[in-house]
Formats: structure tokens, sequence, C-alpha cells
């Protein structure tokens, strides 16, 4: 048999049916419905008589636009609570297993799939969420889809799908102290652009991610998308099977070992290739912030913004002035010198306990600058929980950090989260796109402990240099 | 969904690469539950002042594009979320054809879901349809999908590339789902020999 990637593999057990030049069928294993871009599926469904094929691999949560602090009170949103309301009417009407955010299984889909097992190594996931990649992180196939797909998949548990191309990025070496997996991503989309991987399935190979742990391979493969990728995943291992072994969804028992036989076999044959290979040195990692809009106007935290006319097409040097213009900044200042009014950590990128860890060893003893507005939103339920077992949330509000419930929050600023025209934040999330935290807002993506730094600062700073 | 066979119509030339969808249509606009009203909302931050009015130098503000129906930009368009709604602001704001040199892939799947062609041509063919459009008053294309052309009355003659299925669905205005269920069959036999 001709030798295979990993993507192939899952891709080639999934085929229900395929033609020559056409996109192929797909079986899904998972599908997670969140309530944003789910109302206008449901109606679709039932405008059609049409129900759900599968409710024993469907699941539903709200975690977009809750709120993430006072949730016995009131919703004084009109829109999001008719928006709640609308999952919670389709969950019953269809019968499917939601969780609202008063269950113990709520959280951000994509920390909660992981976390109770659901996820699994050689399956495909998807989800209305163009972060759904990040379960690729126990080697799995998973994409995110759209609304008319969402529907799709709930009536068939199928999808179609064109074949995309694979990549393989290689991060080989030891990652320096203080650099993250956060920054890892972000060094890869700075190498590669937001357009690099478009079209493409990314294997993420190397001893780098080797010696990376769940959370951090989650963080990773998150991000793919904003590299353009299709999705991103990494081979299943040890540490996979460590990680799932016991959780909740996860097979049990002589299961258990005929699964991790399937999954160690989902790995990229030898002599297999890629379409294409990127390579980088794990020692050139350094942590990194954005300075603009998108997520490849990236720089090491030692950096100078860029002014326009270091670039060269004068298309590339309108997209810089407008950056910058939207950014408020003039080109040519150091990153650390740029002073932030609020610090997000969350969000689907960084919202597990690993991350909260990293952040509150950073903030542990200190106090965050007073021109700062410092956020701590977990993930899920049971990150929450496990954080004020560990009593992170007592570092967190002791440094006068808040210390919030789980959701989306600041990373869309669907909910009351959200930064005010003007202001700029130090934040974990993924985009930093015009608007994305609320309009006006200026966004710079960093990892945990560079945001947890930069709100005791007041100002980027060089996680590396603090003792 | 409407099919799509050809369409002749103004031009707006929106040179601007990386259009990411919360441009298109901002996260705090997603909570509506039904499928109508996005028109409005479309490129709401960049098009609109902090009281509602219209901010004059917006293309889409410009009294000479009123009325187009053929969105030309620069490349990666729709990159970003997967959120359906930025299809349909975009089309319910009255365009039927996207032209750029590169789109985000989730957001080329949920425009072919909804009938709205997505159209790459060669960057040097975009830039001369944006050129025209930003000097000719009036300017139109026309976009062929059976021949997969588009045209002006330039001599411009671009041929542009589309997925042989996503053709024929067009053209036929066939929903995906009625479509999958014509193999229930084939579903149903995955479905036995994978438990
Ligand atoms: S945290 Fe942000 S990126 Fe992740 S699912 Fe929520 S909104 Fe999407």
């Amino acid at each position: 048999m001709a030798p295979k990637t990993m993507f192939e593999k899952i891709w080639d057990a999934h085929v229900v049916r395929e033609e020559e030049g056409k996109p192929s069928l797909l079986y899904v294993d998972l599908h997670l419905v969140h309530e944003v871009t789910s109302p206008q599926a449901f109606d679709g469904l039932r405008l059609n008589n049409r129900r759900i094929r599968r409710l024993d691999k469907t699941v539903a949560v709200a975690d977009h636009n809750v709120p993430t602090n006072d949730r016995d009170k009131p919703l004084t949103d009109e829109v999001s609570k008719a928006q709640l309301e609308a999952m919670q009417r389709n969950a019953d009407e269809f019968g499917l297993e939601y969780h609202d955010m008063f269950s113990e299984k709520q959280g951000i889909v994509h920390v909660i799939g992981p976390e109770q097992g659901r996820t699994q190594p050689g399956m495909i996931i998807v989800c209305g969420d163009s972060h759904t990649a990040t379960h690729g992180a126990v080697g799995a196939m998973a994409f995110g889809i759209g609304t008319s797909e969402v529907e799709h998949v709930l009536a068939t548990q199928c999808i179609w799908q064109a074949k995309p191309k694979t990549m393989e990025v290689r991060v080989d070496g030891t990652l320096g102290f203080g650099v993250t997996p956060k920054d890892v991503i972000l060094a890869i989309i700075g190498k590669i652009g937001t357009s690099g991987g478009i079209g493409h399935a990314i294997e993420y190979t190397g001893s780098v991610f080797r010696e990376m742990s769940m959370e951090g391979r989650m963080t990773v493969c998150n991000m793919s998308i904003e590299a353009g990728a299709r999705t991103g995943m990494v081979a299943p291992d040890e540490t996979t099977f460590a990680y799932l072994k016991g959780r909740e969804y996860a097979p049990s028992d002589a299961d258990w070992d005929a699964a991790v036989e399937r999954w160690t076999a989902l790995r990229t044959d030898p002599d297999a290739t890629f379409d294409t290979v990127v390579t980088l040195d794990a020692a050139d990692i350094q942590p990194q912030v954005t300075w603009g809009t998108n997520p490849a106007q990236v720089l090491p935290v030692g950096g100078r913004v860029p002014k326009p006319d270091e670039f060269e097409s004068s298309q590339e040097q309108g997209a810089v002035e407008k950056a910058l213009a939207y950014m408020g900044l003039n080109g040519g200042e150091r990153i650390q010198d740029i002073a932030v009014d609020t610090v997000f950590i969350g969000s689907c990128t960084n919202s597990r306990i690993e991350d909260l860890r990293a952040a509150a060893a950073v903030a542990k003893g200190k106090q965050k600058a007073d021109t700062v507005r410092a956020l701590v939103v977990p993930g899920s339920w049971a990150v929450k929980q496990q954080a004020e077992e560990e009593g992170l949330d007592q570092v967190f509000t002791d440094a006068g950090f808040e210390w919030r419930d789980a959701g989306c929050s600041m990373c869309l600023a669907m909910n009351p989260d959200r930064l005010a025209p003007g202001e700029r934040s130090a934040s974990t999330s993924n985009r930093n796109f015009e608007g994305r935290q609320g309009p006006g807002g200026r966004t710079h993506l960093v990892s945990p402990p560079m945001a947890a730094a930069a709100a005791i600062a007041g100002h980027f700073v060089d996680v590396r240099e603090l003792n | 969904m409407d099919a799509f066979t050809n369409h002749t119509g103004k031009v707006v030339p929106y040179d601007m690469p990386n259009v990411d969808t919360d441009q298109i249509i901002p996260a705090r606009f997603l909570k509506k539950i039904d499928r109508v009203g996005f028109g409005e909302l479309l490129f709401y931050e960049l098009r609109y002042e902090e009281d509602g009015s219209p901010k004059p130098g917006f293309i889409l503000n410009q009294p000479q594009y009123a009325g187009g129906t053929i969105l030309v930009s620069g490349p990666q368009f729709g990159i970003g979320s997967s959120r359906e709604h930025a299809p349909w602001a975009i089309q319910q704001y009255g365009f039927r054809v996207v032209i750029a040199p590169s789109f985000g892939d989730i957001f080329r799947n949920n425009c072919y879901q909804n009938g709205l062609l997505p159209v790459m041509l060669d960057a040097a063919e975009v830039d001369t349809i944006i050129a025209r459009a930003q000097e000719v008053q009036g300017y139109e294309l026309t976009v062929d999908l059976e021949t997969q052309q588009v045209t002006d009355s330039l001599g411009l003659a671009a041929s542009f590339d589309i997925d042989p299925f996503r053709k024929e669905n067009l053209v036929q205005g066939l929903d995906d789902i009625g479509l999958t269920l014509q193999n229930e069959g084939a579903i149903d036999a995955f479905e036995s020999t994978h438990s």
C-alpha cells in the first residue's frame, strides 16, 4: 500500500461517496453546535420537515454570547437572550443534548470537546465555528463550517468536502525560556502569512510538538485557520493517550486498548510525502506580539512596529498604513513602549488550565497597573473549578484581575465584555481584526504570560526579563 | 436557492486586501435568529458614523456605485470567522458576484451554499477591473457561469475556474441536503459498517 499521511488516513476512512474531480461526501463523527451559527439551520430543518440524523453524535453548548458574570441576574441584552432561548427551544424540539450556561459541562465548545473526551483521534469533527481545528490536537480532522452546512450535517451526518492539499509544518529544536505554544503558532503565521495555508490540511511535526502538552497542541491547532488552513493536526502519542484516558466520553476498559492500537496506526507513514513543507527552528522563536490588524502582522517582543515604506508593493503599503491608522500607531515605535488599558486572558486559544497557570505564575504576588482592566475568563466550568482548587482565582484577584465564568467573552465581544473605541488590549485570543473586540477596539495578540506581564507593567514587556 | 447562470451588473471596486468577515459583518450583529435584514449591516463599521449616518468616503456610500451587483476586491477576501452572515449580508445588499484574486476557504464554501458566486481571477485582471470601475462611470461586467467567463465592453475577457460540482448545483439552484439525501443508501451502509 502506498504510504499515507495521517490526514489521508482519516479522510479515506470517512468517505461515503466519491467521484473523480468532485467533492467527496464524508461521514462526521462529532458535530458540535452553539447558539450563534445554528438558529437558521434549525429553521431550515423545520421548514423541510427534517430531523437530526444522529443525536448521539451531536451536542450543543452555549458559549459565544453568554455573560461571564452575574449569571443569576436576568439577561440584559435582548438579542443574546433571544438567541439563547432559541437554542433551548431547538434543543428541546429536536431532542438534542444541550448545555446551557448553568450546566457543569458548559464552556467554550472547543474547550469542552477534548476536556470531556468527546474529541478523539481519527475522528472527523465539525462545528459552525472557524476555530474547530483546535480538536485536531488529538489527531482528528476538525474544521469549521457555515450555517447551511450545520443544517446539512444535522440532517445527513455528512458533509461535502473538496480534498485539501497536505502541508507539514515542522518545528525542531527546543523552545527557549518564556516561549509558549502561542508564540510558536504566531511565529508560524508570521512566516507563512494569513494565506500560507489556504487549501491545505496542516500536520504539525517535529520535536517541539512531540514535547508539547495537549493544551499547547490545542493552542497551535486552534490558530491553523489564521494561517488560512482548512484544518491542523498533531499525531496522537503517549501524551495524547494519557490526556484522554479516563475522560467521561473516552473509551474505557477493553475498548481502551483497542482504541489506542487504532489511534497509533493513524500516524503518518515514514515514507509519506506532503504537498508543501515548512520548517522553523525552535531556537529562533521569541515571545510574539501582533502590531496590526491581522495575525500575520506580528513581531518578536524586542521589535519595532514597521513603517509603510519598509514594504514593497503599493498594496502592502496601503494595507500597513490602514492597519497603523486603525491601531493608533505611527510605525517605528518599540513594541515594549506600547501601553495597554485592557488585558484579556481567555478564548478557545488560551483558556485552559495550563494557560491560566502560566498567567498566574507571572501575576503571583504582583499588582496590575492602575491604568489596566484585566479579565480572566476560564474556558469551561471544569477549568474554572480546577483553577479554583489550585487557588489560581485568588492569585488573580489578589493581583487585581477580574475572575469570570466560562465563555467566549472578549474574544469576539458578543456579550457585554468588550473594548470601547480606541481602547487597546493585550489579548490571548486569536484575532486582531478591526472591531473584533468591540468597534474601534485595538487588539494585540500575545501568550498568557505575556498578557499577565502587560497587565502588571501597563505596557508590553519581555516576559523573559521578569524576575 | 436561486439558480445562477449569468449576470450583468454594475461593479463596486473595493480595493483592499484581506477583507475579513469581521469587517463584512461585525460579530455583534450575529445575534439575530432569522436570515434576513443583513444587507443594511454590510461593512457596518466602515460604512456608518457612530450616530448611524453614512460615512461619505466609503465606497458603498458613493452615489456612482449605488445599485452595484458585482463586488470586486483584493486578495484573501472573506478570511476569518465561519459566519454565514457574511455572504448573507453581501447578497442581501444586492450583490450576486464577488470577484477577488483569492478567498477565505469557509467563506467561499458559504457563498456556494447561498447562490452567491465567488469568482477568482488573476491579480492583474482584478487590478484592471478595479481601475476601470474607478474611471468609467457605470462600469459593468458580465459574468457567465456556463462559459466561465468575465467580460466587459472594453475588451476584457477573463476566464475562471470553478469546481464542476459547485457549478452544477449553482446552475440548477440545487440544495445540498436534497442532493445528499439521494445518497441515503450509501450513508446507511457506511453507518452499518462503522459502529
Ligand atoms: S473563544 Fe473566540 S474564537 Fe473561540 S469559539 Fe469563542 S468566539 Fe470563536
